[in-house]
């Protein structure tokens, strides 16, 4: 028992501890949107008088965001397959399918914006409306942090390969790209889903 | 210390095999509450009861969260101490505590006061200042 305390590899290792923090920093992230939802739960009736989920949300749609998402967490678990591999070629390629795919779902995204306001449901229209777009557009502004944080890596993994360092730092933006999507989950099952229902 | 890797279930396992599964296991949750929901609406709301379908989508999303965590996230292939997987519940505790409290709450405030009165209870909490 002792020496399974003592050799614990997440108590010992630097690399580790760091990767523990940044874990820690995604249990918080969860309890900021803990806040939205429950503002979302409890605002989602109150439409005055303007039109509630079912009018304004689009089924076919939402699932095409959600399936682009769900894969673009897939092509980041094989860009970290890849980095164990040390292969820089191959990480760069699935980073870039997992940037463009993120890009695509925020592109979506934002054309439902600006579709909902173009139609004069913005998030001044009802209590619904403005604690729908705090919800979702706090998750696609941590999209675009993802995004650009790709970005970044693709050209630090271009430019000075895989060293441990880079690959601390692949682990944690798959941790957070991953977290995204668990959010999303959520988004799309309590927003969307029971929105129409 | 190889006994202790051995321990980690093969789920966990930073394996092509765990995405895979991970990946074809979210997708097929998604599209599983998605018809539920599809065939509620489309069938006028008839074929079962409001609250099973309710019920069974909210269940939905759980599930594919322990999903993520154990293909994608390897959540159990932590070794002990398992720092993350109680950090976790604690999250989850403090989720909870937030939004079913919220809920209540409200659903309280509600229940018991006309919106006239919740109205008037903020425009003196209002005139008093802060």
């Amino acid at each position: 028992m002792s020496t399974e305390m003592t050799h614990t590899a997440e108590t010992q290792n630097p690399a580790d501890k760091t990767l523990f923090g940044f874990w820690l920093y995604i249990m918080t992230d969860c309890v900021l949107f803990a806040s939205l939802f429950a503002t979302y739960a409890v605002l989602r009736n109150n439409t005055f008088g303007g039109p509630g989920g079912g009018e304004l949300f689009s089924l076919p749609f939402v699932l095409t965001e959600t399936l682009i998402l769900l894969t673009s967490s897939f092509t980041m678990g094989l860009a970290m397959l890849a980095s164990r591999g040390r292969a820089k070629r191959q990480v760069a390629y699935w980073l870039g399918i997992t940037f463009l795919l993120g890009l695509a779902f925020l592109v979506l995204e934002v054309s439902e914006f600006r579709h909902l306001a173009h139609e004069g449901n913005s998030w001044r229209r009802s209590g619904f409306l403005s604690a729908f777009f705090t919800l979702v557009s706090t998750h696609g502004l941590h999209i675009t942090v993802g995004l650009t944080w790709i970005a970044a890596m693709i050209v630090k993994v271009y430019r000075s390969g895989l060293s441990g360092h880079t690959i601390r730092r692949l682990t944690m933006l798959s941790m957070f790209w991953h977290f995204l999507d668990i959010i999303w989950i959520f988004i799309f099952t309590v927003v969307y889903l029971m929105g129409v229902l | 210390m190889a006994r202790l890797m051995d321990r980690s279930s093969d789920v966990g396992k930073h394996t092509l095999k765990a995405y895979v599964s991970g990946f074809v296991l979210s997708v097929a949750l998604t599209l599983g509450a998605y018809a539920i929901v599809y065939a509620h609406v489309h069938s006028g709301h008839v074929v079962i009861s409001h609250a099973v379908v309710i019920v069974s989508v909210l269940a939905f999303a759980p599930v594919q969260m322990v999903v993520q965590l154990l293909f994608f996230l390897h959540l159990g292939a932590e070794n002990k101490p398992r720092w993350r997987q109680m950090t976790l519940i604690f999250a989850v505790l403090v989720v909870l505590i937030v939004v079913v409290g919220s809920l209540w709450i409200m659903r309280n405030l509600d229940y018991r006061m006309t919106p006239k009165q919740i109205n008037q209870y903020m425009y003196d909490q209002a005139d008093g200042g802060l």
